[in-house]
């Protein structure tokens, strides 16, 4: 089976200083994989140039397509899609006028099934269509990612990279927010979790990579990963060695 | 000074005020989307008075001519591109867009001009010369540097406005103009004379008002910019491109420039350079708004036609001086009650 992603020698640099090294990815199509690894360990960053929004060198193969020159606009029309660590919601604009934004690119193809999305959409977040007309700067943490999740559903996406989607949020919500993950598998949608909250990305994760300053240290399926001595001790904690 | 006097000043302030009105809200918005501070925008109004007036003598205007020579340029500078990225399925499109459709327009205004069609008909003529030069300047001058400090993309418009300015008297002449007003009409309201041509400024000011704000609330590409000019990076994150984005603001700003000099010109002699003042205008209006606040920038434009009235009736001859030096206290209580809009971070 061929790839949906398949990233070869990717590095990313901020001016002369090398954020993400020579990385090599692969995510099968209706696959959750997950990159861990610690602060500064260049997550981030090698989402941002998945998208598009940093420059880089090597290879990204995407559904087929060599998209290392697109700009991020024709990423998404593709149905690439990021939720950034930052969220970058549109604070002084409604919920509402957040959904519709994220079909932006469907609506420039006069998509007729936008509404349908809309209703998907307030049934997996009952929270955002109570508050639809109110401002996204005035929603609580986990309303905002809720709606960060939200408006990328809107733009259909075929493969949705999440930037730590559990950052700074109550462990419900997290809990919430972990079960609509893994329920978009079941929708086709493949995923690409970035963590630091290893131990929950690694529960719904079929495949793991460890990054590591730049660099993926190690990888395997996600129960292989959870049971090796380094990853144990460095992103899991004692605790679930002993549980283990 | 009289009642009488009084209520026509409040009348002649209040339509030029609509016009700087219009053009504040057209430098809000293309700051808020592109962070340029779009000091080309009095040369549109230049521009859409002086294509109609040409229009109204049955001349072909130069505006046609320019149109063509700037698609060469941008057809130029996107041909280069797309054969660098390797994009040649690109090329009919850019050969028809910025080569074809301006030697259409430039036929069709060189067979309709000598004809003198019906106003409505020279309008939409001089908006369909005018407003494509609004992206297509993006294209050219900002898009390149779409990146750069506000400072550098202040630069930059400078550079515009001296290229436009010198542009427009190759292409219109050095001669003012001054076309025939809309309407003849006056209506005596007590005292007050009204005359049928303020009532045509204001009304359509405030139509355009009221379209832009339909355009932004309701429409898709309104709510893209919106987007832009909250969030860039989330806007680029939902597939609004900040290329596609800078152009449609340029576009509008070139519309609501050319429009405000359709309505200015019966009013006002236009010379190639006169857009200049009349855009500072509309600029000290923005500036009220701190660059950011729509009403208040909106506001603030009236205010200054209304200055302007006042003054021409005291002190003719100084009405400028005293138009901008009003604006020092104005700008000194805005520096204490606002913080200073921050170069983006990242
Ligand atoms: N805008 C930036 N400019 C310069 N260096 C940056 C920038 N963003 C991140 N970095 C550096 O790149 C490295 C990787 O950062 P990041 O991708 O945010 O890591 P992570 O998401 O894994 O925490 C860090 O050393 C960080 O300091
Ligand atoms: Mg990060």
């Amino acid at each position: 089976m061929s790839a949906l992603l398949e990233v070869r020698g990717l590095s990313v640099a901020y001016g002369k200083v090398e954020a993400v090294h020579q990385a090599a990815l692969r995510l099968e199509q209706g696959r959750i994989v997950t990159v861990i690894g610690p602060n500064g360990a260049g997550k981030t960053t090698l989402l941002a140039a998945l998208m598009g929004m940093l420059p880089a060198r090597g290879s990204i193969s995407y559904a087929g397509e060599e998209i290392m020159r697109f700009e991020p606009e024709q990423r998404v029309s593709r149905g690439l899609c990021l939720v950034p660590e930052r969220r970058e919601l549109f604070a002084a604009m409604t919920v509402e006028d957040n959904l519709v934004l994220g079909a932006f690119h469907r609506y420039r193809k006069r998509d007729q099934t936008i509404a349908a999305d809309f209703d998907e959409v307030y049934r997996l977040f009952p929270r955002l269509q109570e508050r639809r007309k109110q401002l996204a700067g005035t929603l609580s943490g986990g309303e905002r990612q809720m709606l960060a999740l939200g408006r990328a559903l809107m733009s259909r996406p075929r493969l949705l990279m999440l930037d730590e989607p559990s950052l700074g949020l109550a462990p419900l919500i997290v809990r919430d927010i972990f079960r609509v993950i893994a329920g978009l598998r079941e929708t086709g949608v493949s995923i690409l979790l970035v963590e630091q909250n290893a131990r929950a990305a690694l529960q719904v994760a079929d495949y793991g990579y460890v990054l590591e300053t730049g660099e993926i240290v190690v990888e395997g399926p996600s129960a292989n990963l959870a049971s090796d001595p380094r990853v144990i001790e460095s992103y899991l904690g004692l605790v679930s060695s002993g549980a283990g | 000074m009289n009642t009488e006097i009084a209520l026509f000043l409040i009348q002649d302030g209040l339509t030029n005020g609509a016009i700087y009105a219009l053009l504040a809200l057209a430098l809000v918005l293309v700051f808020a989307v592109t962070r340029v501070i779009f000091i080309p925008q009095g040369e549109f109004v230049a521009y859409g008075a002086l294509t109609l007036a040409g229009l109204q003598l049955g001349k072909l205007p130069g505006t046609a001519w320019l149109l063509l020579g700037v698609g060469l340029a941008v057809a130029v500078v996107e041909l280069a591109q797309a054969l660098r990225l390797g994009l040649a399925r690109r090329i009919p499109a850019i050969l028809f867009k910025f080569i074809i459709i301006p030697v259409a327009l430039l036929s069709l205004a060189w067979w309709a001009a000598p004809q003198k069609p019906a106003l409505t008909l020279q309008i939409l003529l001089t908006l369909v010369l005018v407003v494509p030069l609004g992206p297509m300047v993006y294209r050219l001058a900002y898009q390149p540097l779409a990146n750069a400090s506000v400072l550098v993309l202040l630069i930059i418009s400078v550079a515009v406005h001296f290229a436009m300015t010198g542009l427009g008297l190759v292409f219109f002449g050095a001669e003012g103009s001054r076309t025939p007003p809309f309407s003849d009409a006056q209506w005596k309201l007590g005292v007050l004379n009204i005359s049928g041509q303020s009532l045509w400024v204001m009304g359509a000011s405030l139509a355009l008002i009221v379209a832009l704000l339909l355009f932004f609330e309701h429409t898709i590409y309104g709510k893209a910019l919106r987007a832009t000019a909250i969030n860039r990076v989330g806007a680029r994150l939902v597939g609004v491109s900040p290329a596609m984005a800078g152009k449609l603001s340029f576009t509008l700003a070139a519309l609501i420039g050319a429009l405000s000099g359709i309505l200015v010109a019966p009013i006002t002699t236009i010379y190639y350079d006169s857009g200049f003042l009349v855009g500072l205008k509309g600029f000290v209006g923005a500036i009220v708004g701190g660059l950011m606040s729509y009403p208040i920038a909106a506001a603030g434009a009236l205010l200054v036609g209304l200055l302007e009235a006042y003054a021409s009736f005291w002190a003719s001859a100084y009405k400028e001086v005293i138009v901008f030096t009003l604006i020092i206290p104005v700008l000194i209580w805005r520096s204490f009650t606002t913080h200073h809009i921050e170069e983006e971070e990242e």
